[in-house]
């Protein structure tokens, strides 16, 4: 019987989780202020506008043991209608952008838009098709852009606590 | 591998389809250029290519008797302009009315802008129709899901798919080989390295180009940690989707496991960019293959325990035992490749019947199972990720000493690749000219299996559709492309 022996493992051992990055670098000051409004939480609705899905392989990750989202107050959400993000990925197709938009108008303000991945930010690779917008802000306003093909955890990590901590200022 | 191209008249395209309808062969591909088109089939040792002239800017259908073909077909009249005379199904399939134009890579001309999608009727007392997507719930790729239901029971499901088309084969064409290769790269991430293997081997077939042994050894390893990966995270999210949470925390921590080493080993979690054509773009050091190793024996231990729990849990069974059926004749006449070719009974896989290096010497078995169901698919999953285990043990045993890439020649033709993804065979032809790529064609094994989640899901209840689903795990991006 292995659930036992899983479970016990889960007590006994201690977490995988690590600690939370260090945002420093991104230039983001943490007051003892902002880390205390932390208390709140951001729900996060994820929108692939045209990812090839290797985005979502990490924004993905983003929930495994190691990173553990959800200790900092962020989770996704299934309906745009209890989002306060929206977490764009991909270069916005054509055959997206009226959704894209469509779930953009269905969440309640205030609300942040960030574009993930090399191809949300400019197009990537795909900019200049005829079949895609080219960026996520041809279509949204943009209020932060974390780089990489695909972002690793740690950079969305990052990202969504910078902005969480700029959204509560 | 051997594989042949051939130029034929409208009879000999006639003849060919006629091969694929008597199940003497199975179609791999079907694809356009301006003015032509091209179907690629395999027999017992060999593929086959042949190729009609469109004049007429239409061809004889294959899709009108062998279904398989139809949406193919239509992603060629979509982007080529070229018509399937005869076909069943005139519809759109990629272009939404959205691009500023249509036929962008024939004979370009104006958009007519978006109009209504015809879905299939399905009429009866009390049916129901349930829209899905193309933005769902999760954290998953667009898609558009027409459900009619009878009550809780699925009557009938139609895909429309298409939303994340990003004009990828039109990018590669025109662009210079690398930038064309880190395209076919993103072709679908989660198979990036089953791409790039794939474009990179019909690149140096059409160059007449051999990779050095140690590059394609690094390619099998860098493939089964892709597989690896792949194949724990969906045991985890099927579980998941059948409410069993457990499985899904403890395999995405091996999943994690597995990208901390790839990143090691190669400086990319996923490994995108990193099978380069020529060769690879990173070498092995020692301290990765040492990485590479340590997840093996942590994969080894744990790995067991969670097979264990997936036994013994009578409520997740209950879920995935005899949910999803897939008929084997079904499986077959689609060509479905993968484990949901091998769940249905069918013994297909690329690295076995067109062995390509490092696989020709190296040992390992191809697990198929009957049932056919959400279960089976993932059983072979799971024997599919030891194999795996010790497909990586022999690599890094084995791995030749040597350069990692070698020069490429700068020259024109034609090559194509058949490698095995995780989930399933990828196909790639390529057109070269110096300097660059002509024209490309990406087919992902995800054309001949979401048909048959629509065959799948019917007579289910609509709550079993996520388990279903995740247990086909299709690729969007690599089939909208
Ligand atoms: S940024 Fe990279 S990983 Fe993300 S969708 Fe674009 S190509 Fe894929």
């Amino acid at each position: 019987m292995s659930m036992p022996r899983l479970l016990a493992e889960g007590i006994l051992k201690s977490a995988l989780t690590e600690p939370a990055p260090d945002l420093a670098e991104l230039g983001v000051a943490f007051e003892a202020a902002a880390r205390r409004r932390l208390g709140r939480s951001l729900s996060i609705r994820q929108v692939d506008a045209g990812s090839c899905n290797g985005c979502e392989l990490e924004i993905h990750a983003l929930s495994n043991a190691y990173y553990d989202l959800e200790r900092f107050g962020l989770r996704f959400v299934a309906s745009p209608r209890h989002a306060d993000v929206l977490l764009v990925t991909g270069p916005v197709t054509l055959n997206m952008r009226e959704a894209l938009e469509r779930t953009y108008a269905a969440t309640p303000a205030p609300k942040w838009v960030v574009a993930a991945g090399a191809c949300a930010i400019d197009g990537g690779l795909f900019a200049g098709s005829y079949a895609c917008a080219g960026s996520v802000d041809k279509v949204l306003t943009v209020d932060i852009r974390i780089p990489g093909c695909p972002p690793t955890p740690t950079a969305l990590l990052k990202g969504l606590l910078a902005l969480m901590e700029g959204a509560k200022r | 591998m051997r594989w042949d191209q051939v130029t034929v008249d409208v009879r000999g395209w006639r003849q060919a389809t006629e091969s694929l309808i008597a199940g003497r062969r199975t179609l791999l591909g079907l694809w356009g250029e301006p003015n032509r088109v091209h179907m690629a089939s395999r027999g017992e040792d060999e593929i086959a290519v042949v190729s009609l002239a469109c004049p007429k800017g239409s061809f004889p259908s294959v899709g009108a008797r062998h279904s398989p073909a139809i949406r193919l077909e239509r992603a060629i009249a979509d982007l080529y302009g070229l018509k399937a005379e005869g076909t069943l199904d005139g519809r759109l399939w990629l272009d939404h009315g959205r691009w500023t134009v249509r036929h962008p890579l024939g004979a370009a001309a104006r958009s007519k802008g978006p109009a209504p999608y015809a879905f299939l009727a399905a009429e009866g007392e009390s049916l129901h129709q349930i829209p899905v997507g193309p933005v769902h719930a999760g954290i998953i790729e667009p898609g558009h899901f027409r459900f009619t239901a009878s009550g809780e029971t699925v009557v009938r499901l139609e895909e429309r798919l298409g939303y994340v088309h990003r004009g990828l084969e039109g990018l590669i064409a025109g662009a210079p080989l690398d930038r064309a290769a880190r395209l076919a790269g993103r072709a679908s991430g989660d198979s990036t390295v089953a791409y790039a293997v794939a474009f990179a081997r019909a690149a140096e077939a059409a160059l007449g180009v051999e990779a050095p042994s140690r590059a394609h050894w690094l390619r099998g390893l860098m493939a089964e940690l892709e597989r690896l990966a792949n194949h724990l995270g969906d045991i985890g999210a099927i579980c998941n989707d059948a409410a069993f949470a457990l499985m899904h925390a403890h395999c995405a921590v091996l999943r994690e496991q597995v990208l901390r080493a790839a990143d090691v080993a190669f400086g990319h979690r996923l490994m995108m960019d990193c099978v380069t054509p020529g060769g690879v773009a990173v070498d092995l050091t020692p301290a990765g293959a040492e990485a590479v190793r340590d997840l093996v024996r942590t994969v080894r231990e744990r790995f067991p325990l969670l097979i264990d729990l997936y036994d013994d849990t009578a409520s997740l069974q209950d879920r995935t035992v005899g949910t999803g059926i897939v008929k084997a004749e079904l499986a077959a006449w689609f060509g479905a490749s993968g484990y949901v070719g091998r769940a249905s009974s069918g013994g297909f896989d690329a690295r076995k019947a067109f062995p390509y290096p490092p696989y020709d010497a190296l040992e390992f078995e191809v697990p198929t199972r009957d049932e056919g169901d959400v279960n089976a698919r993932v059983w072979i999953r799971i024997e599919e990720t030891r194999q795996s285990l010790s497909l990586i043990d022999q690599i890094l045993d084995g791995l030749p000493k040597g350069p990692p890439t070698a020069p490429l020649a700068s020259g024109a033709g034609e090559g194509l690749a058949l490698v095995e993804g995780f989930r399933g065979d990828v196909f790639i032809w390529l057109r070269l000219e110096p300097g660059k790529v002509t024209s490309a064609y990406l087919r992902d094994p995800s054309w001949f299996q979401w048909p048959l989640l629509e065959a799948a899901i019917e007579g289910n209840i609509v709550a079993d559709f996520p388990l279903c689903n995740k247990s086909f795990n299709c690729s969007y991006a690599g089939v909208d492309l």
